[in-house]
């Protein structure tokens, strides 16, 4: 998809555009297969609230964009839908959050099966300090989804090819993931995470620490990723995700402003709030 | 034109900026080079004063092992004293009198007899056979032969007489004075008599000692450490603890000596004197210093290591056993070699507990008395005989290798654990 962001003149400034203090989601936040489906939620640290009542499902084998400026609440709704703000002590979650109609914030949901199946990719590439090998094997490991050395090598191969980095890295399988370059790392994270085979893959601007030809390549392995995998993915670039989503959430100071077919977002958007910030009046 | 006095205004000031440039770097230069100045001055002089007591006098006497004196079903009971003193007579058959034969069985360590027994029980084949063997001289014959003793002072003021020092020349005109390696010093314990006193059972001491600190601090700190902070709440309560083991960082150590003479030995009844008290001891003084360690290690580890282990489903306990505390071992193994080091030099809580007694045994077991190395080193500088004088730094220079030592394992254990993320 090669969209040409439109200028302000092109957009129809009718009265179907909401106005710039509206806080109502516009678009269409439902779809008819969702795999997760999330209902008011609130999220706050301590006194400051960072999430004012989002509602927003994300549909089965689609890539679904986040985007919004600096601050807009759309990392820490990412992190919400494996539970990674657990691991802040002051984060209250109120609303729901369903992954196949089963609540992930329910009392009796474990986080380790849940994050096994809801997998994280982040802003910076994490490798562990060991070798090529063991950070893929790791999460199999201990899942115990495959005991026998063959049956990991076999999910090591396939994981490293899914990310499109067995060519590079077969002949290394142990020497430290760190040396690998900033891309490559960052492809290393991603075949570690499909290594345990998640339904979701959560994004946290994946590209921001990796140049132009990296980032194409990542851009490429989504794309193909999405026949297996719902993607959510939270991005500064309005490229990318025109490029790489087909739905796309627009944040606005902890609110869900609008949510639509990526196509429809970038060419005609339905919020005044919308239309500035990807048009770049702001943000 | 307001860019040119920005220029100029940067320029005026630019002088006085590497002037304090300058100031600080040659600050920091001459305290390195005054640390290193009086480092070496220490070493020097211990070195200097210390070299001598590796090398020992000894003398070669020609002994008739007796048959008639000696028991052959309990070589044990013999009188050897009395070979000695007759080979003595033999090799200077000058000496005359009762005051002047005395003195010449002084020229000999007391030890000498306790040789030829040993020899004799290990082979009692020699017995009514002549041997020559080489025994250890006194220490005053030892201090003369290393020049600690000066012939020319006046004959009152020294503890050999000028009588003595001729029979000590024609000994050495006969070829059976000599120096050689001080062996005993690294074989023995402790002794009254400098030329039989040795190190080694202060060094077993010290070494009981530290194992049993290490075994027990080293788990129970990384432990605490670990809990404190990855798991603990963080409420009023861990705050407290928190504060509690600053606190007992900074504690004097002769308060814990105390400590555990009222709770391991009163109380439960543990000996006195031995390394398992000491090292429980040492262990209480080191714990914070390890926790401390091992807490800022556990800081220093970066979150996106946690996240990511977080992130593919792994526990929390996982998280840290996996990624975080391999990553906080180098730092966790620093700080402790640093309170082992401390451990090692702490003469004051092991006052309290008893291992300053006089023990000549070497220590076999955490239970047998022992004494550890700067107690031993205080011991010996509290001895009268000038020949301790030596003994004393040649133990500071055995403290100083231990320490060295164990520096340099922590070194090579950090290269080990240490990796690049």
């Amino acid at each position: 998809m090669n969209l040409t962001i439109p200028s302000s003149q092109t957009v129809d400034l009718s009265t179907a555009i909401a106005p710039r203090d509206s806080r109502e989601t516009v678009g269409q936040p439902f779809v008819d297969k969702a795999r997760m489906e999330c209902r008011d939620v609130d999220v706050s640290y301590g006194d400051t609230q960072a999430i004012y009542g989002v509602s927003l499902d994300i549909g089965s084998n689609e890539v679904m964009a986040m985007i919004g400026p600096s601050g807009c609440g759309k990392s820490t709704f990412l992190r919400c839908l494996n539970r990674m703000n657990d691991t802040i002590d002051s984060c209250r979650v109120s609303g729901s959050i369903e992954l196949d109609g089963q609540d992930i914030y329910d009392k009796m949901v474990d986080v380790v099966p849940l994050r096994a199946q809801v997998g994280m990719v982040f802003q910076k590439p994490n490798p562990f300090p060991k070798s090529i090998y063991e950070n893929i094997a790791y999460g199999p490991r201990i899942h115990g989804l495959a005991s026998h050395k063959g049956d990991i090598d076999e999910i090591v191969e396939t994981s490293l090819r899914k990310a499109g980095l067995w060519a590079e890295v077969k002949d290394r399988l142990d020497k430290p993931g760190t040396g690998l370059s900033g891309g490559q790392q960052q492809r290393l994270c991603i075949a570690r995470t499909i290594a345990v085979s998640p339904e979701v893959i959560l994004m946290d601007e994946p590209c921001s620490a990796l140049d132009p030809i990296a980032t194409a390549r990542i851009e490429e392995l989504i794309d193909e990723l999405r026949e297996h995998y719902t993607i959510a993915i939270v991005t500064h670039s309005m490229q990318q995700a025109s490029r790489v989503s087909q739905r796309t959430a627009y944040f606005h100071l902890g609110y869900l402003i609008e949510v639509g077919a990526t196509e429809q977002v970038f060419t005609t958007p339905q919020h005044r709030l919308t239309e500035e910030y990807i048009t770049g009046r702001f943000g | 034109m307001s860019r040119l006095r920005t220029i100029d205004v940067v320029q005026g000031g630019l002088k006085k900026r590497y002037r304090f440039e300058r100031l600080f770097r040659r600050l920091g230069l001459a305290a390195i080079i005054l640390s290193l100045a009086f480092l070496s001055l220490l070493f020097i002089s211990i070195s200097m004063k210390g070299y001598t007591a590796f090398v020992q006098t000894f003398i070669s006497i020609t002994v008739h092992l007796d048959e008639t004196k000696i028991d052959i079903t309990n070589p044990g009971k013999a009188y050897y004293g009395s070979m000695v003193k007759e080979a003595l007579r033999n090799a200077l058959p000058e000496v005359q009198g009762r005051r002047d034969k005395r003195s010449l069985y002084g020229l000999i360590s007391t030890g000498a007899e306790y040789q030829l027994r040993d020899m004799v029980m290990a082979n009692p084949e020699l017995i009514g056979t002549i041997q020559t063997v080489w025994v250890p001289a006194d220490d005053d014959v030892d201090m003369l032969l290393k020049g600690h003793i000066d012939r020319h002072s006046p004959e009152s003021e020294r503890r050999i007489s000028d009588k003595v020092i001729g029979w000590i020349d024609d000994l050495e005109n006969q070829g059976v004075i000599c120096k050689k390696f001080n062996t005993t010093f690294f074989s023995s314990g402790d002794s009254r008599e400098p030329e039989l006193a040795g190190i080694r059972g202060a060094a077993m001491g010290s070494l009981y000692t530290l194992l049993v600190t290490l075994a027990i601090a080293f788990p129970l700190g990384v432990g605490a450490a670990v809990y404190l902070e990855e798991f603990a709440p963080t409420n009023r309560w861990t705050d407290i603890i928190e504060v509690n083991i600053n606190n007992l960082a900074a504690v004097p150590s002769i308060i814990f000596g105390l400590l555990g003479l009222a709770m391991f030995i009163n109380f439960f009844g543990l000996p006195r004197s031995a390394p398992l008290v000491g090292g429980l001891v040492l262990s209480l003084m080191t714990l914070p210093t390890i926790i401390i360690a091992g807490r800022a290690a556990l800081k220093a580890v970066p979150p996106s290591i946690r996240e990511a282990a977080l992130g593919i489903g792994a526990s929390k306990v996982q998280m840290v056993m996996h990624h975080v505390l391999p990553l906080a071992m180098p730092g966790m193994l620093t700080g402790t070699i640093i309170g082992m080091a401390q451990a090692l030099g702490e003469t004051a809580p092991l006052l309290m507990i008893g291992m300053v007694a006089f023990i000549v045994d070497i220590p076999t077991a955490l239970t047998d008395p022992a004494a550890v190395l700067p107690v031993q080193i205080y011991l010996w500088a509290d001895s009268p005989e000038r020949a301790f004088v030596e003994k004393t730094s040649a133990a500071i220079m055995v403290l100083l290798t231990f320490l060295i030592c164990m520096n340099g394992a922590a070194v090579y254990l950090r290269r080990r654990f240490e990796r690049r993320w």
